[in-house]
C-alpha cells in the first residue's frame, strides 16, 4: 500500500475542507436513514458511511472540465463534486426539486453541469459510459479525465473487462477507481472473485498501472489519485486505483447483514476515516479542536437546510411522468 | 433520377455525416480495414482516416457503451454492430443506459447516438444469426427504431436520424443491400414516423414492414391478377409509430393483414393488430390477421429454412381464405 501523505504539508483550509466533506457525507447520510425510516425516502438506499475518505480523497483532485461517474452508491460522490446537498437530499425524497428532477432517486443523482454523470446501477454498466466519456474526450483534443468508480463485485462483470481493455488500447483518459468494500451485497470477495481480496493485479494483463491503497486514509487517497490523474493527464492512457474501504452499515436500508459478524464490522469501525483524519490534524497541530466543532456545527445546518428544502418541496407534476423520455427536437 | 443500391445509400449516408459534421464518427467491428462485413463502409477507412472510422475489439458492450458516453458529452456518434443478434450482448447498454439517460436525468443528458445494425434471415445462417428483434427494441420507451425497405428510405431516414437526438436502432436488412431504387440526386428527407403507402388498394390493407415489404408488393401484385386490389403500408418506423396512415387505410378497404419475419409470439403485428382494433373495431370486416414466422429456431437447410419465412404465396393465401375473397 501507498504511503500516507504527511499530514504537516496540508494547508490548514485544506484540512478543514477536507473534513467538513467527509463530515457532510456523513451526516447527509444519516439523516437520510432517518428520512427512510420516517418512510419519506424509498426504493433503495446504499450508504457510503465508511468509505468517505475516498471520495473526499479523490474528487476534489479534478477540475471543473473533468468528469465524475460512479454507481448508485451515489452521494459521497455527487456531494465530493459540489452537488448541491438541497437537491440530493430533494432527489432522494423524490421531489421535483431533485437534482434529476425526481425521476432517478438515490441510485440515479445527476449534474450534468458539475459533470456529475450520474449514479448507474446496474453494476458495471457505468464502466462503457466511462469510456466512451473519454472517448469524446480525446475526439475533442480536450485534456480532462474521466473519474470512475465502481465496487469490488463489478469487476466480475465482462463490461468491467471489455472497458479496461478498450481504455487501455485507445489510452484513454480514465482514472478506475475501485472502491474496495470486500462484499457486492452479502458476498464476500473471497468467495466471488478468484484470487483473492485483493484486485488491483486484474489491470495488469490490460498493461494499466495500478496500484492498492487504504481508503480509510483520506491523505493517501488525496496523494495517490493526483498522482493518477496527472499521469492520466499527460495523455499516456488509464490508471487504475484500488483503495480498500469497509461499509459500516448494510448493503442497502434492506439489508439484514447476516452474512458478516459484528466483532468483524467493530473492528473496521475503530478505523473511522473521519475519526483517524480528524486525530490526525489534532496530534500535528493542524486544526484546533474549536475549528473542528465549528465545522460540524456548520455541517449540520448545510444537512438541516437540505432535509428541509426535501420536506418542503413539492412532488413532480403528473405530466412530468411524460416529459423527457426523448429528447427536444430544437437543441442539436 | 439515378438508382442506387440500398447498401450504397448507407455508404452516401454515411459519408454525408462524416463529411458535414465534425461531431459524427463510425465505430463497430471491422468496418474500417475490413471494409464492413456488408461492404457499406469500404474505403471508409482510407479516407477518413483511424480516428473517425474506428475498428473495435469484439467487445459489444463497451463499443455501443463507448457510443453512448461519447453522445452524453456532445459526440454524434454512429456506431455498427455487424448485426442484431449480436445487440443482445449490448442490450444492457441499449436499453438499461442509451435509453433511459434523458429521463433519469430529467433532460440533463441526451444521447444523441445512431446504431446500425443488419437484421433478417433468409441467408441459411441458421439460429444464431438469422433473428430479427427491431420488435423488442420498439418497445423500450426512450429509443428509437428505423426500418427502412428502400434505398429511397435508407438514405431520406439516415439524414432525418442524423437530426434527431435520441438514441436509434437503425435495422438494415441483410437481403435488402442488394436491392435498387431511385435515388434523387437534391436533398431530401423522410421524416421519421411517417408510414408510407408503397401501393395504393381498396380491398385489403397489407401492413409491413424492412424486408416483408417487398413480399407484400408481390402477393399484392399477384393478388392484383384475382382483381383483389390491395394498398401496401410500409411502417418505415416501428418508434415512432405511424397508425394514422394504417388506420385511415383500414377505414377504405376493412381488411387488413400484418406481415412480419419474426416470430408470431410477442412480434410486433401483435400490437399493430391489437391498436388497429382498439381504434377501428367497427371499421373490420373481419379479425386483424398476423401473418408471422412460426415460433422455431431458424434452420440452416433451405427448404426448411424457407418454410419459416413468410413469401408472397403464403400472403395470398391467408388473405384468400381469411376474407373469402
Ligand atoms: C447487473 C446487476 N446485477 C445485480 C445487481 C444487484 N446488485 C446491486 S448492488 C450489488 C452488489 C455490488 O457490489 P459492489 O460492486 O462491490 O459494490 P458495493 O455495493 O459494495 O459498493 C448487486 C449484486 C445489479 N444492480 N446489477
Ligand atoms: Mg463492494
Amino acid at each position: 500500500m501507498a504511503t500516507t501523505l504527511n499530514i504537516e504539508t496540508l494547508a490548514k483550509e485544506d484540512a478543514l475542507e477536507i473534513f467538513t466533506q467527509m463530515l457532510l457525507i456523513r451526516r447527509f447520510e444519516e439523516e437520510a436513514e432517518r428520512l427512510y425510516r420516517r418512510g419519506l425516502v424509498r426504493g433503495f438506499l446504499h450508504t457510503y458511511i465508511g468509505e468517505e475518505a475516498i471520495a473526499v480523497g479523490a474528487i476534489p483532485n479534478l477540475r471543473e472540465d473533468d468528469y465524475v461517474i460512479g454507481h448508485y452508491r451515489d452521494h459521497g460522490h455527487a456531494l465530493a463534486r459540489g452537488v448541491d446537498p438541497k437537491a440530493a437530499m430533494a432527489e432522494l425524497c423524490g421531489k421535483a426539486t431533485g437534482c434529476s428532477g425526481g425521476k432517478g432517486g438515490s441510485m440515479h443523482l445527476f449534474d450534468a453541469e458539475k459533470h456529475f454523470m450520474g449514479g448507474h446501477a446496474i453494476v458495471g454498466g457505468q464502466l462503457p459510459l466511462a469510456i466512451g466519456i473519454a472517448l469524446g474526450v480525446k475526439l475533442k483534443e480536450l485534456d480532462s479525465v474521466v473519474m470512475c468508480f465502481f465496487g469490488d463485485g463489478a469487476v466480475n462483470e465482462g463490461e468491467f473487462h471489455e472497458a479496461m481493455n478498450m481504455a487501455s488500447l485507445w489510452k484513454l483518459p480514465v482514472v478506475f477507481m475501485l472502491e474496495n468494500n470486500l462484499y457486492g451485497m452479502g458476498t464476500d470477495v473471497n468467495r466471488s472473485r478468484a484470487g483473492g481480496a485483493s484486485i488491483y493485479g486484474a489491470a495488469e494483463p490490460y498493461m494499466i498501472p495500478a496500484v492498492q491503497i487504504d481508503g480509510m486514509d483520506v491523505m493517501a487517497v488525496r496523494e495517490t489519485v493526483s498522482e493518477g490523474i496527472a499521469k492520466v493527464r499527460e495523455g499516456t492512457g488509464p490508471v487504475f486505483i484500488e483503495a480498500m474501504a469497509y461499509r459500516f452499515h448494510g448493503h442497502s436500508m434492506a439489508d439484514p447483514s447476516n452474512y458478516r459478524d459484528n466483532e468483524e464490522v467493530q473492528e473496521n469501525r475503530s478505523r473511522d476515516p473521519i475519526d483517524k483524519f480528524r486525530e490526525d490534524c489534532l496530534e500535528a497541530g493542524k486544526i484546533e479542536a474549536t475549528d473542528l466543532e465549528l465545522a460540524a456545527e456548520k455541517v449540520d445546518l448545510v444537512v438541516q437546510e437540505a432535509r428541509e428544502f426535501a420536506e418542503q418541496s413539492p412532488e413532480p407534476a403528473p405530466e412530468e411522468l411524460y416529459t423527457h423520455i426523448y429528447a427536444d427536437p430544437e437543441e442539436n | 433520377m439515378a438508382e442506387m443500391l440500398l447498401r450504397d445509400a448507407m455508404s452516401k449516408a454515411l459519408r454525408e455525416a462524416l463529411d458535414e459534421d465534425e461531431r459524427c464518427f463510425l465505430m463497430g467491428e471491422d468496418i474500417g480495414a475490413y471494409g464492413g462485413a456488408y461492404a457499406v463502409t469500404r474505403g471508409f477507412l482510407e479516407k477518413y482516416g483511424e480516428e473517425r472510422v474506428r475498428d473495435t475489439p469484439i467487445s459489444e458492450s463497451v463499443f455501443v457503451g463507448a457510443g453512448v458516453g461519447s453522445a452524453m458529452i456532445g459526440m454524434r456518434p454512429i456506431v455498427e454492430v455487424m448485426t442484431i443478434n449480436f445487440t443482445l450482448v449490448a442490450m444492457d447498454q441499449i436499453i438499461n443506459h442509451a435509453a433511459k439517460l434523458s429521463y433519469m436525468s430529467n433532460g440533463q443528458l441526451t444521447v444523441p447516438l445512431i446504431i446500425r445494425t443488419v437484421t433478417g434471415g433468409g441467408g441459411q445462417l441458421a439460429a444464431t444469426h438469422s433473428q430479427s428483434f427491431e420488435n423488442w427494441y420498439a418497445s423500450v420507451p426512450g429509443l428509437r427504431v428505423v426500418v427502412p425497405a428502400t434505398p429511397y428510405d435508407a438514405l431520406g431516414m439516415f439524414r432525418a436520424s442524423r437530426k434527431d437526438n435520441n438514441p436509434i436502432i437503425f435495422a438494415e436488412h441483410a437481403l435488402l443491400y442488394r436491392v435498387r431504387g431511385e435515388v434523387p440526386e437534391e436533398y431530401y428527407e423522410v421524416p421519421l414516423g411517417k408510414a408510407r403507402i408503397a401501393k395504393p388498394g381498396t380491398d385489403v390493407t397489407l401492413v409491413a414492414y424492412s424486408g416483408m415489404v417487398r413480399v407484400a408488393e408481390e402477393a399484392a401484385a399477384k393478388l392484383e391478377e384475382d382483381n383483389i386490389s390491395s394498398e401496401v403500408i410500409d411502417l418505415r418506423c416501428l418508434s415512432p409509430l405511424d397508425l394514422d396512415t394504417v388506420i385511415e387505410s383500414v377505414k377504405k378497404t376493412n381488411r387488413v393483414a400484418v406481415v412480419e419475419e419474426t416470430w408470431k409470439t410477442g412480434g410486433f403485428s401483435g400490437t399493430i393488430a391489437s391498436d388497429i382494433q382498439e381504434a377501428a373495431f367497427d371499421d373490420l370486416d373481419g379479425p386483424v390477421i398476423r401473418i408471422n414466422g412460426p415460433d422455431v429456431p431458424a434452420p440452416y437447410a433451405r427448404n426448411i429454412e424457407q418454410l419459416m419465412i413468410p413469401s408472397a404465396d403464403w400472403v395470398v393465401e391467408s388473405v384468400k381464405y381469411n376474407f373469402g375473397l
